[in-house]
């Protein structure tokens, strides 16, 4: 087993609502509500769930892009949530963050050049300008632009040749850890085969680890190591990815698996889970599944169930699941 | 059987800065009485105008040539008036943005019922009956208690049920089904997908699917038609689409999926290149430049239709008989 790169202990986010009484605000919103992950070196992690389940705050959580209402974040051998605000930006060349929105997070006035060299002039990388414009046209044949990309604007490429821009720059000071949030939602299937194709050479030449936020399950199976669901803040299941898809124990897990439409006609599709998720500002106690499970007992109402530490290998919350796996054990 | 739905030599195009964009440029189709027909294909190909244009709400586009007749009717020279008595009432649509789509200042029951109101003339009352009926259809919990709620107060899901139930109210024979569940989470999508299939079983109805999600295609759609820049470049039952893709471009499309071949290959076969620019669309087949198998005509002169099978057809040169000898090329 690979070392551990970031290690995330007890975190939670909570954000203010408005929507109260003449501007008084509402209820607390916790978006993350107690999260232990690791993630190892050059593995990709997949981290699933459906909007508002607090995946994409936890992404920026793990590279301090927010900052936590409790819990810690190590990187290595620092710990991230201690480290004063100058430390922070000089630790931020090892960590970088590609978007989901190839349009919003290119700045439209700025050449393609410009974008992909600001790290570089931050992190002092490079003696000059000229070698800086070295390592940019190096960039740019790495994630497969023209060198005549440089003097581009952004709205001169399509959202593909976009998402490849937004990668240049996320790895032009030569991170160790990606947050890829969401990376090709919005590309059409065979844009999304060429992106994922790069972002697999790109962990293979550069030992990259990725964090591969996603709600399409099809893409988490092709590309992760390992899979970690969020429902609600909270994750409910951790596993190597083919455990996970093989032998799911969660039966939100299962509900997500089930809801994926099959690529192969003809093949029968399992009735969808019931009911919506429920609201973040008010979640229902115990497991916040359990409105919506179709195998949920009395104690599911009453009791959150735990998940396992970190160092099992196939992390489940669950009480019924636990109760199956105690009975398989006596 | 029998067709409901039969669109001749479409043509559709939009005004841009430097011409005329081709968005549907010749598309021919037959919708069977009872079938859910999916239209796939990437962003910008046209199949959604295509389906806006059988409603004729293509604008600010036009529609510049070809037929559409539906149920014996040329939809296209029917007089504005005339379509409006089909639209709403015998071709039903649901949209993606169910929450652009509904009004953010009318109650629900209310716009439920309203095309019954215009339709078939109900009193408010019988129009309210009828959608809280409707919205017990759809499956949407406490409907007489809904009926009376705003949309801002349902959820994604809820809010597509709605449209459904709006789609629905006049008993139409087609409905039209622009990416209905693309803005929706994994879950609820499942839920609104098995709810349309139940529909169409219950009310017999007639399904033409827009789509880019080739899953939601292989379980819910009898027949396929393939777009690519414009242009339908295959159509055949779902179930040959899949086990025999045809057109290189279907073809490519498929190998790219993931979870389709087995996950010997860490890397996904995919397409060189990027669809082409709608304003300055490439001679021949659309398709050519990036396609692996082209050869000698295909650069310059368009592929025909040909019927490869029974149900089957592919414009591409690959199966036209007078450009390839038997035996070759003919996967």
């Amino acid at each position: 087993m690979s070392e551990t790169l970031v290690s995330a202990r007890g975190l939670v986010k909570r954000f203010r609502t408005r929507g109260g009484w003449l501007g008084r605000s509402g209820p607390d919103l916790k978006a993350v509500d107690g999260v232990d992950l690791d993630v190892r070196a050059g593995e990709t992690l997949g981290l699933v769930g459906e909007s508002g389940s607090g995946k994409s705050t936890l992404g920026r959580l793990l590279i301090r892009l927010i900052e936590p209402d409790a819990g810690n974040v190590r990187f290595e051998d620092q710990e991230l949530t201690a480290l004063p605000a100058g430390e922070l930006r000089r630790m931020r060349r090892h960590f970088q963050i590609i978007f989901q929105d190839p349009y919003g997070s290119l700045n439209p006035r700025m050449r393609v050049g410009s974008i992909i060299a600001e790290p570089l002039t931050i992190h002092r990388i490079g003696a000059d300008r000229k070698a800086r414009r070295e390592k940019v046209l190096e960039l740019l044949d790495q994630v497969g632009l023209e060198a005549s990309a440089v003097d581009k604007y952004p709205h001169e490429f399509s959202g593909g040749q976009r998402q490849r821009i937004g990668i240049a720059r996320a790895i032009a000071c030569g991170p160790r850890f990606v947050v890829a949030d969401e990376p090709v939602s919005a590309l059409d299937p065979p844009v999304q085969a060429q992106i994922l194709n790069l972002l697999m050479d790109l962990q293979d030449s550069l030992g990259l680890a990725y964090l591969f936020i996603a709600h399409d399950l099809r893409l988490v199976e092709h590309l992760c190591d390992r899979v970690a669901v969020m429902y609600q803040g909270r994750i409910v299941e951790q596993a190597p990815t083919a455990e996970l898809f093989r032998e799911p124990k969660h039966p939100y897990t299962r509900a997500l698996l089930d809801s994926t439409p099959s690529i192969r006609p003809g093949e029968p599709t399992p009735p969808a889970v019931e009911g919506d998720p429920p609201s973040p500002t008010a979640p229902p106690p115990g497991c916040r599944f359990h409105p919506r499970c179709p195998v949920a007992v009395d104690l599911c109402s009453e009791k959150q169930p735990g998940l396992l530490p970190e160092e099992a290998t196939h992390r489940v919350a669950c009480h019924v699941a636990h109760e199956t796996n105690s009975r398989v054990r006596a | 059987m029998g067709v409901l739905l039969q669109i001749r030599d479409l043509k559709v195009h939009y005004d841009g800065p430097e011409g005329p964009v081709r968005a549907v440029d010749g598309v021919s189709l037959d919708v069977q009485r009872g079938e859910t027909y999916a239209l796939v294909g990437e962003s910008g190909c046209g199949k959604t105008a295509t389906a806006l244009s059988v409603s004729r709400l293509v604008e600010p586009g036009r529609i510049v040539g070809g037929s559409i007749r539906f149920d014996g009717d040329n939809l296209l020279a029917l007089t504005e008036k005339q379509m409006c008595g089909i639209r709403g009432a015998r071709i039903g649509m649901v949209f993606q943005e169910a929450a652009a789509a509904l009004n953010p200042v009318m109650r629900i029951g209310s716009q439920v019922s309203e095309s019954l109101r215009l339709h078939q003339g109900l009193s408010r009352q019988e129009g309210m009956k009828r959608a809280v009926e409707l919205l017990s259809m759809v499956a949407l919990p406490d409907p007489e208690r809904q009926a009376r709620a705003y949309p801002h107060e349902l959820s994604g899901g809820m809010k597509q049920r709605v449209m459904l139930a709006i789609a629905l109210s006049c008993k139409p024979d087609l409905v039209i089904a622009d990416e209905p569940t693309t803005a929706l989470d994994v879950t609820v999508q499942a839920q609104i997908l098995e709810l349309l299939r139940r529909l169409k079983q219950e009310l017999s109805l007639t399904v033409l699917l827009i789509t880019h999600d080739l899953g939601v295609v292989a379980e819910n759609a009898d027949r396929v038609g393939v777009m690519y820049a414009g242009k339908l470049v295959e159509e055949a039952p779902v179930h040959d689409l899949f086990d025999a893709p045809a057109h290189p471009y279907t073809r490519g499309l498929m190998r790219a999926l993931p979870g389709r071949e087995p996950a010997a290959h860490r890397r996904l076969p995919t397409l060189a290149g990027s669809v082409p620019d709608p304003t300055a669309p490439p001679p021949g087949c659309r398709f050519h430049p990036r396609c692996p198998e082209a050869f000698e005509p295909c650069a310059t002169r368009e592929p025909a239709e040909i019927e490869t099978a029974e149900n089957r057809r592919s414009a591409c040169f690959l199966h036209d008989p007078r450009h390839v000898s038997v035996g070759e090329g003919s996967a």
